[in-house]
């Protein structure tokens, strides 16, 4: 069962940039990528927790700002050779506002 | 019930617990895993137990798989529990507490049992061995008790087992039956030199004597010698060597020798089903001892058993490296040489230096070195390789890298160093293994590095060369030869990207990457290093491109490992007052910064502050920005100079603190750090830095291109001037021809090396011209650079953060279950 929430207005995030969400206890980065998609996961590094918000966005990948590491967006898998996955979570845009799925 | 195979394996060692890695990493869900040890721990490193006896390290640090790695890959591990017996008949294996486990596959990892000479007294309270963490234990407790040590064995084993003994505070003797210590492994001379050495650090020694009784009364007080003398002591550690441990083995009926014999899969020659690994098996009749060869056997085991096809073991070829701190030693192969073999000595005894190599048709046979050991893994690696070393022989043994690198042929030993190149004998990891993990792992430290590739996992003699490997690869991680592409997301190098962003005029970092055919959408390296050129050469027609700057560089803070950032004012030239100092500190108490630190740059540090806090900070502060996270000006050091201090014959500090606002706010290939000092005694430490000036008498000496940081280069002499404003206008033309011609993550000391100091200072000192127009192209550039970055951020935080909105967090008010 989905469960939209409304985040912020797609043209909050700057573009190519990322935005943090909090929501309860979990910080999510949401992240908006060439041809205003939005992408968001767990602002959290499986390697040692690195703020991935703040990394710089490749592609459809994120560069983790600590060490580097490079998780793709769309499924949260790490890029090898390191190993590890982030969560993903569902987005979409209505009427240029940005919604998760929770 | 699952159809899984059972696999039981006896024994908790090293490379018994290698073979089941290797195994799980072969098929994770091939056996139904079970395994005892006798021991109370789970696998730990058993060669480090030397460093934990000499205060080196802890037991904790040395466990290699804490319980719960077993737990994770759901093997059944009874610690604490012998195997008396192996049921083959029944395919079981039964322990002295009666606890039973079937198999379909055995491993035998038993090890070894250290030989006790069996003399009269040798089961005296007092005598023990050195081969496990209990021995390491009742070692440390004796030395609380007794103060007299004596060691039987002069090999590896018990030179470390002594060292231990005098780190803990006794006295030791070493007893060696031969005159040569470490006869196994060193010649005369080499061990001689290493006994010198050992003297030095305060261990006794009583060579070529056998010992044949231990007195004293229920504990050991003394031992008597064959020529007839006598020493006392309170504790004798046998360090005499190693026996196979296959008792269980023997009692079921496979075929023993000196060890459990195998075949060349690993197989127990009398069962298939059972395969033997470690100190306990004996290979082609040989049973090794050191882990280098047991690993390769675990490799070969976990191939053989996981059904991936004939993969054999042919033995192997061993080096050995003692772990005492202070004392250098390498030695691999037919170190001895028969008479009249061909070979190349170096030998420098004031130096403490002696290097041997024997050669056989112009290759390496064998190798001894002591006192510098760093060619050590290079010359055994040549060794195994069969290379032919005749263009190498008349250098060789000063350098493999070559001479002239004093005080630093580790570092370009490391660089230069070819891929296949094995660092981590142990381990069998290569260079390209450990250079990959930095590189693409983005690992940063020994510990990380060891955890990915097992490189100085074990023995630890390669730590100093992975430090090495991750200091010149990170130091010039992004420093590309002259024709390597930026990186992967393009064919182009530096040079020709600059060049076409120069003739086409491209100011915007997508356009860039799309009129050059980029694939992808850059990363890390390429945005970066584009931003920086486009800003350099279109200083008025370009916009920083924030979403290509790292994420220190877009937050204008450095951020630390657990997220947060931290905030360094400026602090020209170092020199402060009390109203600032009790500015930083206010702002310190009300945001709640856990940490203030006087940095290594004369500045102040507010450490752990929260990404919401910094705007706010900032205009608290009210100071500008230090720029300690980007690739700018950092600090101008200065001395107090000639205000003050006895010796000056310059101003230092007024100068310094005029470059540093002269500076301030621009960008460079990679950080700048300059110094000025007051007179030749250099406190400022400029010689060390990108630039550094040193006053003398009537004027300055302007230096270049120097870096204390992983590579210490010192600078180079640039030119000697008058005055301040000659000072002023060579620097700032010297940065800005770096600034044009360096490359994005190239620090001054690489460049300048690449570049030519001649080169540089026809063009910044003795062409004017060339020198004022480059100081104009500079003065052109701070012209666009009219705001500070945090005084910007502060005011787009007052009109709501419009630009600048991810500072500020969205908060749902939900709860996330996270899966
Ligand atoms: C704060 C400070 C240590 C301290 O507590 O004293 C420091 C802290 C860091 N240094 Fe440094 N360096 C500091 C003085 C130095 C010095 C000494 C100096 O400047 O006099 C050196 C050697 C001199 C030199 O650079 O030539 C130094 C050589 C390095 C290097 C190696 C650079 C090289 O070219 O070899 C790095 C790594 C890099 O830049 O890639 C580095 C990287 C770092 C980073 C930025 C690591 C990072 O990338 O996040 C550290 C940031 C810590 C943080 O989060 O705040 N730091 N670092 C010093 C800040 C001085 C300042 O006021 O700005
Ligand atoms: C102080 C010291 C320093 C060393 N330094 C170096 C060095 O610098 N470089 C190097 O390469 N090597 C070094 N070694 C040698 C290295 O530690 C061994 O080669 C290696 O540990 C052997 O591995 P293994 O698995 O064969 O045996 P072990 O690691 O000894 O493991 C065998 C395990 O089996 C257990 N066991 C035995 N019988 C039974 C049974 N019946 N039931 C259940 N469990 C049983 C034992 O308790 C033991 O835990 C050193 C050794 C020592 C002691
Ligand atoms: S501050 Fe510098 S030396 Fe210290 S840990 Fe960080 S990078 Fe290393
Ligand atoms: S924390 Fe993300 S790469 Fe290390």
């Amino acid at each position: 069962m989905s469960n939209w929430i409304k985040v912020c207005q797609l043209d909050e995030i700057p573009p190519a940039q990322a935005r943090t969400v909090k929501a309860g206890d979990v910080m999510i980065a949401v992240f908006r990528l060439t041809g205003d998609r939005v992408k968001a996961v767990e602002n959290r590094c499986p390697h040692k927790h690195g703020p991935l918000a703040e990394g710089i966005i490749s592609g459809d990948d994120i560069l983790c700002p600590l060490h580097n590491w490079r998780i793709h967006l769309e499924d949260g898998q790490v890029a090898a050779p390191d190993k590890g996955c982030v969560k993903t979570y569902p987005t979409k845009i209505e009427n240029g506002v940005v919604f998760l799925d929770f | 019930m699952n159809d899984k195979k059972k696999l039981v394996m006896i024994g908790n060692g090293m490379a018994g617990v290698r073979a089941i890695e290797e195994i799980l990493k072969a098929n994770p869900d091939m056996f139904d895993i079970t395994i005892f040890g006798a021991e109370r721990y789970p696998n730990y490193n058993r060669i480090m137990l030397s460093p934990v006896l000499a205060g080196d390290t802890t037991v904790e640090d040395i466990i290699l798989n804490e319980e719960q790695w077993y737990t994770d890959n759901h093997i059944t591990l009874h610690l604490g529990k012998r195997i008396k017996e192996i049921q083959r008949g029944y395919k079981q294996v039964i322990a002295e507490d009666g606890t039973k486990a079937k198999y379909d596959n055995l491993i035998i990892a038993t090890g070894s049992n250290p030989f006790i000479i069996p003399i009269p007294g040798h089961d005296k309270e007092g005598v023990m061995a050195f081969r496990d963490i209990d021995d390491c234990d009742a070692m440390v407790e004796a030395a609380k008790k007794y103060k007299k040590a004596a060691v039987i064995g002069g090999g590896l084993l018990g030179l470390e087992a002594a060292k231990g003994l005098l780190n803990l505070g006794m006295e030791a003797t070493v007893i060696h039956d031969q005159a040569t210590l470490m006869n196994m492994q060193l010649d005369s001379i080499a061990g001689d030199m290493l006994r010198a050495d050992l003297e030095k650090q305060g261990m006794l020694f009583k060579t070529s004597t056998l010992t044949t009784e231990v007195l004293g009364e229920k504990r050991v007080t003394g031992l008597k010698f064959k020529d007839g003398s006598n020493l006392d002591c309170d504790l004798l550690i046998m360090a005499v060597g190693i026996r196979p441990n296959m008792a269980l083995a023997k009692d079921c009926g496979l075929f023993c020798n000196r060890g459990i014999v195998v075949n060349d899969y690993m197989q127990t020659v009398t069962d298939s089903s059972i395969y033997t690994v470690g100190e306990c098996a004996e290979h082609r009749g040989i049973a090794y001892g050191l882990v280098a060869p047991l690993f390769e056997q675990a490799k070969v085991l976990a191939h053989m058993i996981t059904g991936q096809g004939l993969k054999a073991y042919e033995g192997s070829v061993v080096s050995t490296k003692l772990k005492i701190s202070g004392v250098d030693v390498f030695s691999a192969g037919d170190f001895m040489g028969t008479p009249g073999v061909d070979m190349i000595e170096l030998m420098d005894k004031v130096g403490g230096v002696y290097k041997k190599i024997i050669l056989e048709d112009d290759k390496i046979k064998g190798l001894v070195m002591f006192g510098d050991t760093a060619d050590g893994p290079t010359f055994f690696q040549w060794m195994q390789d069969g290379k032919d070393v005749s263009e190498q022989r008349s250098t060789m043994l000063f350098s493999a890298s070559g001479l002239g690198d004093s005080g630093h042929s580790g570092i370009d030993l490391a660089a230069e160093m070819a891929d296949d190149t094995v660092v981590c004998g142990c381990n069998g990891v290569t260079k390209k293994d450990v250079v990959d993990s930095i590189v693409k792992g983005g690992l940063t430290t020994r510990k990380e590095i060891t955890a990915c590739t097992k490189a100085a996992g074990s023995c630890g003699g390669c730590a100093g060369l992975v430090d090495q490997l991750l200091a010149s690869t990170l130091g010039t991680a992004f420093v590309e030869s002259e024709h390597d592409p930026i990186c992967a997301c393009t064919d182009l190098n530096h040079e020709q990207v600059k060049e076409q962003i120069k003739t086409k005029k491209l100011t915007l970092v997508r356009e860039i990457m799309s009129v050059l055919g980029w694939k992808g959408e850059g990363c890390q390296v390429c945005r970066p290093a584009i931003n920086y050129y486009i800003g350099m050469m279109w200083p008025e027609d370009s916009q920083d491109d924030r979403s290509s700057r790292i994420a220190n560089e877009k937050m204008h803070a450095n951020i630390q490992k657990d997220g947060t950032f931290s905030v360094i004012p400026r602090i020209y030239g170092g020199e402060t007052t009390p109203d600032e100092l009790m500015k930083i500190a206010t702002v310190a108490k009300k945001y709640n910064v856990p940490t203030v630190k006087i940095t290594g740059g004369q500045r102040i540090d507010l450490l752990g502050v929260k990404k919401e806090d910094l705007a706010p900070m900032w205009k608290d502060l009210g100071m500008n920005c230090g720029y300690a996270y980007g690739k700018a000006l950092r600090t101008v050091k200065t001395c107090v100079g000639s205000n003050w201090c006895r010796f000056g014959t310059q101003d230092s500090t007024s100068l310094g603190i005029h470059l540093e606002k002269e500076l301030d706010r621009i960008w460079f290939p990679a950080k700048v750090k300059l110094a000025v000092s007051g007179c030749p005694r250099n406190c400022a430490e400029a010689t060390i830095k990108d630039v550094g000036i040193v006053g003398v008498e009537g004027g300055w000496e302007i230096s270049t291109g120097g870096n204390g940081g992983v590579h210490v280069v010192a600078t180079e002499l640039l030119c000697i001037v008058h005055t301040t404003q000659e000072v002023e206008e060579i620097t700032k033309a010297y940065l800005q021809h770096y600034r044009e011609t360096g490359r994005h993550n190239e620090r001054s000391a690489p460049w300048q090396k690449r570049v030519g100091l001649e080169s540089i200072k026809a063009i910044v000192v003795d062409d004017l011209n060339n020198r004022k127009a480059l100081v104009a192209r500079l003065h052109l550039y701070v012209a666009q650079q009219d705001t500070d970055p945090w005084a910007e951020r502060v005011a787009d935080a007052e009109k709501g953060y419009q630009q600048f909105s991810e500072y500020k967090q969205i908060v749902i008010p939900i709860e996330v279950e996270l899966s």
